[in-house]
């Protein structure tokens, strides 16, 4: 704070002129927008820590919440659809799916990722209103920070998927892991893409994020998370209904992961081609993203009067 | 040579005020919407330039479009149209505390805030101290915010706002915090800011306070520029509107409630000033006498009325006032014109200019007109005293 009147003067004199809030144009834009949200990486890591940290501060057992769901999931389906509708493989009987407890855990903590990137990211902006009418920050921070707090909780996740192969003493090994990265940025850049969009909708129809509560639900069971892709492959046998299936993000990621951490199914029928169907989406979700974003910078400058 | 760092070119906001909210509501009224929409302009065609150093204040009545321009300096709102340019940071302190969370403790919630006001966590590393400090609140830092009084909320809200470095700095109206001590406190931070040449833009309805820090004042009334220039200039315009306002509330009032209908009708038509010699002028002598004669015409005829007079500084502050009920005088009934008189034997007042005003009122109190410039006086004297009065103070030594 020693700039005196002159030498402010002097610099201020020596910046361009640069126009209030977010600026239009689809590229310049874009790259605009990149940097923006890059000079507040600050404000986002503190807004992340902001959501994990008053999450569950008051409650006695605190984070611990944050895993009882998955875990309640995890004990729910594994008994009414593993053991009472028999999906689980048990000696002496054909069909069923091996590992059971560690294929459904798998496709949850994909899943949880997924929905919670989606639905926190849906409401985020309206969930911000008192930040936004108040103070101009790149919007796309309060979506991009449901992103980090929820990648937090998928990473404490994922280490109790970890242990939990451990101590099934299958532990994956080898070019499996390979899948890991690959899935994990294409739901990370699906789900934000979705995300984005969704949220600067939702200011405009509140009625958005009641729809998304139930599409995430149907989605939910069109994703091969609590039954195997190979049932339904069974079933449909290369119909279009097949093809559409495997077009869904979702299922590709969930399987990708099944690949992964379930040992126990490397005999199961897997998609053919996997790698390269990921890489695709991957592709077009960045596509989806970069359309998404420009989408909300167009109608992020009408939030503050609208919320 | 000033720099301009804001450059506000022909910019209009309009609001669309939908009466629908519903999908029913638009289903229904779905091809007709355009009957269920209201247009309203919060901002017409302001062209405004605020060069670097200044500080400006932006007053007008309620719903002027005062923040909604602030909000667009800020990048808040979008123009329908024009545009706003800047040059150099900017930070808004539109709502203190703004991103504060409730669950979260002091500390925490002074580098969110800090950041989100623009400032880096080093750069709030090395002011956390002085922030802590200036807010007095040092033994609370390590509570939640949501156990905080209100006003310890606020004070470690404007800390850390006036902590950030910013070369524009929008305020709305978020100055009169805290209790006496830290109001000095912030009012001192903003005049420290003046000093390091940084601009201030500051919305407020305290214009005492336009007229105590402002180097320019813009008056906003009905989403456009009345009035730009020096405070004074701009403050006696908008006081002007606020007085046609009343009056027009007034003469509504009149008109509508049947019972105000008993309120007769008076107005002050002139207020003159009068030296010792009786002529009328309009500048005198400090510690001369003078007399004050205001000029009353009334259609009904008025019994047990109140008649005075006030003088006021071109700032506006009220520095004397007096009226037939206070000096316990009766009035005498009077319909039509009348004039009365009020004599001052030693008018101690000092050097400067200041308007006198006239006000009738009824039995009860209730203004019923009052001409707010009556008319101006100056005032002259020999240059041995400053303020608004006039004490004729001498110096010698102490006879001990």
């Amino acid at each position: 704070m020693s700039h005196d009147h002159e030498s402010r003067s002097a610099h201020l004199a020596s910046l361009e002129l640069r126009p209030a809030g977010p600026r239009a144009g689809f590229l310049r834009g874009t790259i605009q927008s990149v940097r923006d949200i890059w000079a507040h990486r600050e404000l986002l890591d503190l807004l992340v820590r902001r959501e994990i940290k008053a999450r569950y501060k008051d409650s006695i057992l605190g984070f611990f919440w944050s895993l009882a769901k998955p875990l309640a999931l995890l004990l729910v389906y594994y008994v009414a659809i593993g053991k009472f509708l028999g999906a689980e493989r048990v000696p002496g009987r054909e069909g069923g799916i091996p590992e059971f407890a560690i294929f459904i855990f798998t496709g949850l903590t994909a899943w949880q990722l997924f929905s919670d990137i989606i639905l926190g990211g849906t409401g985020s902006i309206v969930a911000n209103a008192g930040l936004i009418k108040k103070v101009y920050v790149p919007r796309e921070v309060f979506p991009l920070s449901v992103l980090g707090s929820s990648l937090f909780n998928f990473t404490i996740q994922l280490g109790i998927l970890v242990t939990a192969t451990v101590v099934s003493g299958a532990f994956p090994l080898g070019q499996r892991w390979l899948y890991l990265p690959l899935a994990l940025a294409v739901l990370i850049v699906f789900a934000s893409a979705l995300a984005l969009l969704l949220s600067a909708v939702n200011v405009y129809l509140r009625d958005v994020q009641y729809l998304v509560e139930i599409v995430i639900m149907i989605l939910f069971w069109g994703s091969p998370i609590v039954y195997s892709w190979g049932l339904v492959h069974t079933r449909l046998e290369g119909s279009l209904l097949d093809t559409l299936y495997l077009m869904n993000p979702m299922t590709l990621v969930v399987v990708a992961f099944q690949r992964v951490f379930w040992v126990g199914g490397d005999g199961e029928a897997t998609p053919d081609s996997l790698t390269i169907r990921l890489l695709v989406t991957l592709g077009i979700s960045m596509l989806l993203l970069w359309v998404s974003q420009r989408i909300f910078a167009r109608l992020q400058s009408n939030f503050a009067q609208e919320l | 040579m000033p720099t301009p760092v804001i450059e506000i070119n022909d910019i209009s906001k309009r609001f669309v005020i939908r009466k629908e909210k519903s999908l029913k509501e638009r289903l229904v009224n779905f091809g007709r919407s355009n009957l269920h929409k209201d247009d309203f302009w919060a901002l017409r065609d302001v062209d405004l330039t605020i060069e670097s150093g200044t500080t400006v204040g932006l007053i007008g009545p309620n719903g002027s479009g005062k923040s909604t321009l602030l909000k667009m300096i800020s990048g808040i709102l979008q123009p329908t149209s024009g545009s706003v340019q800047l040059r150099g940071r900017l930070a808004a302190l539109l709502e203190l505390g703004a991103g504060f969370h409730p669950d979260l403790t002091g500390r925490e919630n002074v580098y969110l805030n800090a950041s989100i006001l623009g400032l880096s966590r080093s750069q709030t590393d090395q002011y956390f101290d002085a922030i802590v400090d200036f807010s007095g609140i040092e033994q609370f830092i390590d509570t939640q915010v949501k156990f905080y009084s209100s006003g310890m909320y606020v004070r470690l809200a404007f800390a850390v706002a006036v902590h950030v470095d910013p070369d524009i700095l929008l305020v709305d109206e978020v100055l009169a915090v805290g209790d006496e001590p830290f109001q000095r406190k912030c009012m001192d931070r903003i005049r420290g800011f003046q000093q390091e040449g940084r601009t201030i833009v500051l919305v407020t309805h305290a214009l005492d306070q336009v007229a105590e820090i402002c180097d320019r004042a813009v008056v906003l009334e009905h989403g456009s520029v009345v009035a730009d220039g020096p405070p004074r200039d701009a403050l006696q315009v908008l006081r002007k509107g606020f007085e046609q306002t009343r009056q027009d509330d007034l003469e509504r009032e009149r008109a509508s409630v049947p019972v105000a209908a008993e309120r007769p009708h008076a107005v002050v038509e002139r207020v003159e000033i009068l030296d010792a010699q009786g002529t009328v002028t309009t500048a005198v002598e400090a510690d001369a006498p003078l007399t004050v004669r205001v000029h009353v015409s009334s259609r009904d005829r008025l019994e047990g009325w109140i008649v005075g007079f006030g003088l006021e500084t071109s700032s506006g502050q009220t520095i004397y006032g007096t009226n037939s009920r206070l000096l316990g005088v009766s009035l005498p009934a009077v319909t039509g014109q009348a004039a009365f008189d009020f004599s001052i034997a030693r008018f101690c007042v000092g050097e400067g200019s200041y308007t006198v005003h006239g006000a009738v009122a009824d039995s009860t109190g209730a203004e019923l007109h009052r001409l707010v410039e009556g008319t101006s006086v100056r005032v002259a004297a020999n240059g041995s005293e400053v303020g608004v009065v006039h004490l004729g103070a001498t110096l010698a030594p102490a006879s001990a």
